[in-house]
């Protein structure tokens, strides 16, 4: 007996609705393209079907952990701070960081003002520092939402703002790309680069959060 | 290539109504905004969609407007702001409209 016939349908049906759409499934025509070029490209010998599997493993290899390893060292050496602030590019590319063509601009919380990051447009993302976005900075709802009530929005993350504490929303419409550097924690002073790293969450580099606090539970 | 804005400068997005690849977002077409950072020159989005090398190139601004004077019944604080990435000729100068 399989596990399906013990699935008696009880408390739901199947029959009055598909599978859930996603909000943008890839057009048909395209994917048909795109599969049709691979094809080609692969037999006039310019690539391999292993050259893109191991081009699609390295994008999907990049993750958060670089953002946060950049503004630990952004904490940590004034100088750094200067440089990331005024020339993003060529302060990750001491990460070993490619921007590409993109320029990176890196924007600062202070106690006055709070910086988050959205692209109404489609969905730029500082993907060599972050990876691949999150489906909520993809959707429709944070993308046509937090331009228009950005302290509501935030709110709904967990982070609520001071009346008094200037929001400022980056649109990133165009050739640049943008990270929050977040403020520093307070109780981290003398920390080690690796510790402050662990308490910069994704969230935090978009800027709908505040960097972790210490967990003084531990110390 | 010389930028037609300055730091400081006020300027209104061009309200014009353009099929294609735009990178103007919709709701800020006809507001007003400063420039905060000239940028330099990009090729141009909407001819790079198109296949070309988006010559003309663009000078690429970062423009700040007033959250309450981009959403007429905004409620949050008088000093939230918003900055948008736009290219040159979506700018106006402030003296067209008067």
């Amino acid at each position: 007996m399989s596990g399906i016939d013990a699935h008696d349908n009880a408390d739901h049906d199947h029959t009055d609705h598909g599978p859930t759409p996603l909000e943008r499934e890839p057009d048909p025509a395209i994917a048909l393209q795109e599969m049709a070029l691979r094809e080609l490209l692969i037999e006039k010998g310019i690539f391999t079907a292993d050259d893109i599997r191991r081009a699609m493993e390295a994008m999907e290899a990049r993750s958060p952990a670089m953002g946060a390893r950049v503004v630990a060292r952004a904490w940590s050496d004034q100088a750094f701070k200067t440089a990331l602030l005024t020339h993003g590019n060529s302060a990750v590319a001491t990460f070993g960081v490619s921007m590409g063509v993109a320029e990176l601009t890196v924007v600062e919380n202070t106690p006055e003002v709070h910086n988050v990051i959205v692209c109404t447009l489609c969905s730029c993302y500082p993907r060599a520092l972050l990876g691949i976005p999150p489906s909520w900075y993809k959707s429709k709802s944070y993308r046509s939402r937090v331009v228009r009530d950005p302290r509501g929005v935030l709110a709904e993350f967990g982070t609520t703002l001071p009346p008094g504490m200037k929001v400022r929303v980056h649109d990133s419409t165009a050739d640049l790309r943008f990270l929050v550097l977040p403020r520093r924690p307070a109780g981290t002073d003398g920390w080690y680069a690796d510790a402050l790293a662990s308490l910069v969450t994704r969230d935090c580099l978009i800027g709908v959060a505040m960097a972790r606090a210490p967990d003084t539970t531990a110390l | 290539m010389t930028p037609a804005f300055a730091l400081g400068d006020n300027v209104v997005i061009s309200p014009r109504d353009q099929p294609g690849h735009v990178r103007t977002p919709c709701y800020l077409r006809g507001r007003r905004g400063r420039i905060i950072q000239v940028c330099g020159a990009f090729p141009d989005p909407e001819l790079l969609a198109q296949g070309t090398l988006g010559i003309p190139y663009r000078v690429l601004y970062r423009v700040a407007f007033a959250l309450y004077a981009v959403w007429p019944d905004y409620a949050g604080a008088p000093s939230d702001d918003l900055i948008a990435d736009l290219y040159e000729h979506w700018l106006e100068s402030e003296e067209k409209h008067p």
